[in-house]
């Protein structure tokens, strides 16, 4: 039972809910990071007053949470932009960062981990030199992970400010470059805009946004973030969408890009599961819509199982099997078969460790 | 109905089932385990507590499971998990108990920011309360549990919550976490009250945890106005000596151990400065609990004559 979905595409149905379906909403919520998302779409339609207390207190802190992200990300920017100034690169801000900096809808509640940056593959020497300098410092565990990143990845290893503890991620460009499609990246960085309110820092344009995020949602193996990724593209969309001719623009970017695959996806299941609005004649430009062939058919299954809530609630006989396929996909689209070989016989070899964390309440704060 | 009016076996039963569904002030819990060893403790921190009705909203879905596999038999663990996801290490099997008072506090600080929530005890005397904040090891939790075995009601051990309409601070009556030393004290201190067997070896040492006063536990809906603010430090030897502390200085020791100060920003602020406003702030040296409780009785009867 997806409420979550309902819930987001439809606030007026939470008038409905009983105790029970609000208890299974919020957790639905967590699992997907929705939760400060799902308080300000309840909001702004007008229905917060709808919401018991309980689940209000729950809905409303995620909100809370995320409004103060939005500070630390803007001064994060600010602190990149001074640290990458002397070696004369622009900070260029992708994913939630560029959502909070340009201000876009888009930022919304969204709750994330890292602070993603674009910049020229010539210069992600010195970028990382510059970095070092200020403080940032590689997470990469080993030594394997370190050549993968370096040899096959779009980005270097995560690198965590040692001080304020801050992730960033530093791309020189959106998908690997061992992955079948093959964006220009320095399209992207041509076509980055300047922010009017934080000068020096500048993000992707809203159609690149659109795709860079299209293209990350269908390259992903991992199905957590997945529905908070298709939301975030509904709200591009919508914002997009103010200007009618835009579509066309952002298909026509697409084609450039060679970002068409991903797009079309995003328009269909943006349209699907969240009513998305999209004119007829991109509808039918993109074919988005167009029910043939079993690969869409098999995909269709898959994105349905998790592009949603991934919490018990929501799993079916089916989702451990979309999963995988998913994993599999994944790793499909970004590796060539012998490369993709090697890597997951190592991963199966050497299993990388889980993320979690000692237990103590002491630490926060 | 309470949690003392289940038997044991049906309390077993229901904590290894679908739960045990418990009001512990304004959350409610429900608590799962197939760790059963755990269940007889368990049922007497939580005796005086409500169990909450069919289904209501439950805030905090949390268990402590046994380790997967060989690791039910061979170095055995305990896992908190929170609704499916199981966000820490596994701790060895004989710490599940702390482990799950651990976890809900852990909940409260990564969910809760419609309160301040700051890392300190808080005890009331009627509608007055005093809060302690301080860093583990100055002796809070022992000062704690000294006064609610003295006529002070406990709020909280460890996470007080502070309202953010009407800087009110809300009760959570769970069981207070006793360190090394301070367990063997409070046992003398007060033979009545209920401490589970000491449990070695944990990251805090060797720990036990007390069951709130079954008074604590009824009157947990009754919010209270901070009064005070009394950071304590416990030196051995020293007289009960209360001096006052600048409203800075106070500030200060509130918003360091307020968990999500940062979280709420602008609010967060002046949530801090509506307590300062309204408490008289002291820090404390102790070694004599008797002493220390006459100075909190002498601090509570100036209050009332207020």
């Amino acid at each position: 039972m997806n409420l979550l979905i309902e819930a987001y595409r439809q606030p007026e149905s939470i008038r409905r809910l009983g105790t029970a379906d609000w208890d299974l909403l919020v957790r639905q919520a967590r699992h997907a990071n929705l939760v400060g998302r799902l308080f300000l779409r309840l909001q702004s339609a007008g229905v917060e007053a709808d919401i018991p207390e309980q689940p209000h207190n729950h809905l409303l802190s995620g909100a809370v949470m995320a409004s103060e992200q939005r500070h630390a990300i803007r001064r994060e920017a600010c602190f990149l932009r001074e640290a990458l100034k002397p070696a004369g690169i622009t900070v260029i801000l992708l994913k939630g960062a560029a959502y909070v900096a340009a201000g876009l809808p888009a930022a919304q509640g969204r709750l994330f981990s890292d602070v993603d940056i674009l910049l020229p593959k010539e210069r992600l020497g010195d970028a990382e030199s510059a970095l070092m300098l200020k403080g940032w410092a590689s997470t990469a565990t080993d030594d394997y992970d370190q050549r993968y990143y370096r040899r096959w990845m779009h980005e270097l290893p995560a690198m965590r400010h040692v001080f304020r503890g801050s992730a960033l991620d530093v791309h020189h460009t959106i998908l690997p470059p061992t992955a079948r499609l093959k964006p220009d990246a320095r399209l992207l960085i041509e076509a980055s805009v300047a922010l009017p309110d934080l000068p020096g820092v500048h993000t992707l344009s809203l159609p690149d946004l659109i795709l860079h995020s299209a293209s990350h949602l269908f390259h992903e193996g991992e199905p957590d973030n997945l529905l908070r990724d298709l939301t975030d593209l509904d709200l591009l969309l919508r914002h997009l969408a103010r200007d009618d001719t835009a579509w066309d623009g952002l298909l026509e970017r697409a084609v450039q890009l060679q970002l068409s695959g991903p797009l079309r996806l995003a328009l269909r299941y943006c349209h699907r599961l969240l009513g998305t609005p999209l004119p007829e004649r991109i509808a039918a430009r993109s074919r988005c819509l167009a029910d043939t062939g079993i690969v869409q058919h098999m995909l269709d299954g898959i994105y349905a199982r998790v592009l949603c809530p991934q919490h018990p609630s929501t799993a079916d006989r089916f989702t451990p099997l979309a999963r995988r396929s998913l994993y599999i996909r994944a790793h499909w689209l970004r590796m060539p078969p012998l490369l993709l070989a090697y890597h997951l016989a190592h991963k199966a070899i050497f299993p990388p460790k889980q993320e979690t964390h000692p237990l103590s309440t002491e630490q926060q704060g | 109905m309470k949690i003392r009016d289940l038997s044991l076996a049906e309390f077993r039963a229901r904590l290894g089932g679908d739960g045990i569904r418990l009001a512990t002030g304004p959350f409610n819990c429900r608590l799962q385990s197939g760790i059963p060893e755990l269940a007889d403790e368990l049922a007497r921190l939580y005796a005086h507590h409500p169990l909450i009705d069919d289904k209501p909203f439950i805030d905090f879905h949390v268990g402590v499971q046994p380790g997967h596999g060989l690791r039910r038999w061979i170095a055995p663990q305990a896992r908190f998990i929170v609704d499916a996801v199981e966000p820490f290490t596994p701790l060895p099997r004989g710490q599940a108990l702390p482990m799950l008072e651990w976890g809900l506090n852990w909940c409260v600080t990564a969910y809760c920011h419609h309160i301040l929530v700051i890392h300190a005890a808080s005890v009331a005397r009627g509608k007055h309360a005093a809060i302690l904040p301080a860093p583990p090891g100055s002796g809070k939790s022992t000062l704690c549990a000294a006064l609610v075995n003295r006529g002070w009601r406990l709020l909280s051990d460890e996470l007080t919550l502070i309202r953010l309409d009407t800087g009110q601070i809300m009760g959570l009556a769970r069981p207070v976490n006793l360190k090394n030393a301070s367990i063997d004290i409070i046992r003398a201190y007060a033979p009545d009250a209920f401490l589970t067997r000491p449990i070695l070896d944990t990251t805090k040492g060797t720990v036990a945890l007390m069951a709130p006063t079954q008074a604590s536990v009824e009157a947990v809906g009754e919010w209270a106005d901070p009064a005070w603010m009394v950071l304590p430090r416990y030196r051995a030897g020293s007289d009960a000596t209360l001096t006052p502390m600048g409203s800075g200085t106070a500030f200060m020791q509130l918003a360091d151990n307020a968990m999500n100060y940062h979280v709420l920003g602008a609010r967060g602020f002046k949530a801090v400065g509506d307590i300062i406003d309204r408490t008289r702030n002291y820090s404390f040296e102790y070694s004599r609990l008797d002493d220390a409780i006459a100075v909190f009785d002498h601090l509570a009867a100036e209050g009332m004559a207020e």
